[in-house]
């Protein structure tokens, strides 16, 4: 069977239509020649409807998708998205709801999102939330931009150091580089927590900020993350929680009490909105009471009347998104809080911990963990198997995993572990599924010792074979181009 | 593992070389970074006539794993850029001590601590350990 799918021009044949235009009832008109593509590029593909229908299905079913299958990937909280929210956010009174009509008319909408302000600044011991920014890095600049003005308002122009430690991920280096602040890393410990003396060689009164992740990347809870808030806050500085790992501490350990003074969550990660490729993200951020004044409006409220209504905070930033945020994903996440119920947001956490930890003791022995530490969420393993060739990478182990149906774990992330495997495999795993995981990670070991060159080859069960992801980087090809496709077809 | 250290240059603890020639300096980057960095795919350098600053980033290095700044190994004045590497980044890995060099720079005085080959071997060592 030819596997191959090539891209749709290739498919075109002139004269071949897929619609039929009724008759215009007024005179046509050609469009003027300036506003005529000039390129090289000879029109629009032409095709039948089925032609264009079996083109796009062929090609969705190369995907691999978290209902077709286990997902560990480390840092991206692939757990499974219960259908229940799907119902939920195709209901009329919200999926037909126009952004712009009557306060009135949307008091089932405004409810549903006062009711999740409040659910999430509860659930992560802050005073305010906003739902506007889009994703998780708007989120950041969300935050960072609040310090700014804070600062800013107190008459305190001389914070533009944003502090970050070296296994943040780089949206937090990007996010303060963004809003113009200088980034200064800082080094991990031995334990894989922020080096304290590191810290407290860097703050000074150029310190607006520290962005920090709890757990960390590591999959490690901070262990002086009471020690670290109060440092900062001595030195004048605010602390940004990036709420990536927030799956891991959900109703054990609130950030508004261990002392950040804002977070962003990932409602596409936490709360299982469907994300990579199945839907945009949403950065919902908290923050202290502090800090409210300046969030990003409009935000909901409740009057005295009971009626619901849109505000902007008197010192906002503006706005980060046009009208109301993701709406369709705030109503999946207010499903979610409302189906789990508090007593099982903790239990999500608890069970996302232990599964965990049971892959982290069923493969160390052959995948060294980062540093030896109980951990939360996810683990950080290193692809380095004792007796098998140094030039076995964790990309070979990740690929050979493809051939067995499974969608790899992050590799060389954090960046400060050699060869890293971060495996997050959730909560919504059964013991059966991570069985069978650790079972093909121990096989996959074997196969690095006696049989290399299989890894190195990997994946050969896939649709298509390793990708030369070095040449797509240097040499990418942007757009159809035939002559450079029938080009890479004479060489394979 | 053993990565090429040539005796005639100097190192910083961030994984760059010096060479002196003459007046002035020449910058890359060593083969351990280029060999932990893997395949080289995008570089961003500074403009000729600007300056970089002792331990400051100079420029943004990419490859399929990650993307890592550039810190400077000395302050100076930039006189030369190779931008072969914009469109052809190979010479980084395949040659870093060559036709991967990226700047020259005519230095102002400030320098970071920079390594002989021996003590640059020995630190690089320590962190594969």
């Amino acid at each position: 069977m030819n596997n191959e799918e090539l891209p749709i021009f290739t498919y075109s044949q002139p004269g071949k239509i897929g619609v039929n235009l009724p008759d215009a009832s007024v005179e046509t008109t050609p469009l003027p020649a300036d506003l005529l593509r000039q390129d090289d590029l000879a029109g629009l593909p032409e095709l039948t409807e089925p032609e264009v229908i079996r083109h796009f299905t062929r090609i969705s079913q190369r995907n691999y998708s978290i209902d077709t299958g286990f997902y560990p990937l480390g840092s991206c909280t692939m757990k499974y998205n219960p259908k229940l929210h799907e119902e939920a956010a195709r209901l009329p009174g919200f999926a037909a709801a126009h952004p712009l009509q009557d306060e009135a008319l949307s008091q089932g909408a405004l409810q549903l999102m006062y009711e999740l302000q409040r659910d999430l600044a509860e659930i992560s011991g802050f005073d305010a939330v906003s739902l506007q920014p889009a994703a998780g890095a708007q989120g950041e600049l969300t935050g960072i931009l609040v310090f700014r003005a804070y600062h800013r308002d107190r008459g305190d122009t001389q914070r533009t150091e944003v502090l970050v430690p070296d296994s943040a991920h780089g949206t937090n280096p990007a996010t303060a580089a963004m809003v113009g602040l200088k980034v200064v890393e800082l080094k991990s410990d031995a334990r894989g927590n922020v080096d304290l003396e590191d810290l407290k060689a860097k703050l000074s009164p150029r310190t607006a900020g520290m962005m920090l992740t709890n757990p960390n990347t590591l999959g490690l809870f901070e262990e002086h993350i009471v020690e670290i808030c109060r440092l900062v806050h001595e030195a004048g500085g605010l602390m940004y929680g990036d709420g990536a790992n927030f799956n891991a501490i959900l109703g054990i350990a609130k950030p508004g009490e261990l002392g950040f003074d804002f977070m962003h969550y990932n409602l596409h990660k936490t709360f299982t909105t469907p994300h990579g490729g199945g839907g945009p993200g949403s950065g919902a951020v908290g923050c202290t009471a502090a800090l409210a004044p300046y969030l990003p409006g409009p935000r909901v409220r409740q009057r005295e009347d009971g009626r619901y209504e849109f505000f902007t905070p008197e010192k906002s930033i503006g706005r980060m998104k046009a009208f109301h945020g993701n709406f369709g994903m705030l109503v999946r996440a207010w499903t979610y809080i409302r189906s789990m119920g508090a007593a099982g947001l903790r239990k999500v956490s608890e069970t996302a911990v232990l599964n965990a930890n049971y892959v982290r003791v069923m493969l160390k022995d052959i995948y060294p963990q980062a540093v030896d530490r109980i951990c939360m969420h996810e683990v950080v393993l290193r692809g380095q198997i004792a007796g098998a060739p140094k030039d076995v990478r964790a990309l070979d182990i990740a690929k050979r995993l493809i051939d067995y149906g499974f969608h790899p774990p992050t590799i060389y992330f954090p960046l400060i572990v050699p060869e890293a495997l971060m495996i997050e495999p959730t909560e919504t795993e059964s013991k059966q599924t991570l069985d069978r995981f650790i079972a093909t990670m121990r096989q996959i070991a074997g196969e690095a010792i006696e049989t290399p060159e299989v890894l190195h080859a990997a994946p050969t069960k896939a649709p298509v074979r390793r990708l030369d992801e070095v040449r797509a980087a240097r040499q990418p090809i942007l757009r159809y181009d035939a002559a450079a496709i029938s080009r890479l077809q004479s060489e394979s | 593992m053993a990565y090429n250290t040539p005796a005639d240059l100097r190192y910083s603890k961030t994984h760059e070389w010096v060479r002196q020639e003459g007046d002035e300096v020449v910058i890359g980057i060593t083969d351990y970074a280029q060999h932990a960095l893997g395949d080289v795919v995008y570089i961003e350098l500074p403009a000729v006539g600007s300056t970089i600053t002792a331990g400051e980033p100079f420029g943004v290095v990419e490859s399929v794993k990650a993307s890592s700044d550039l810190y400077a190994p000395l302050s100076g004045e930039v006189v030369a850029v190779n931008t072969d590497l914009e469109s052809d980044q190979a010479p980084i890995n395949n040659d870093p001590y060559g036709a991967g060099w990226m700047l020259r720079v005519r230095p102002s005085g400030a320098s970071e601590e920079l390594l002989d080959a021996a003590a640059y071997a020995a630190f690089v060592a320590e962190i594969e350990q």
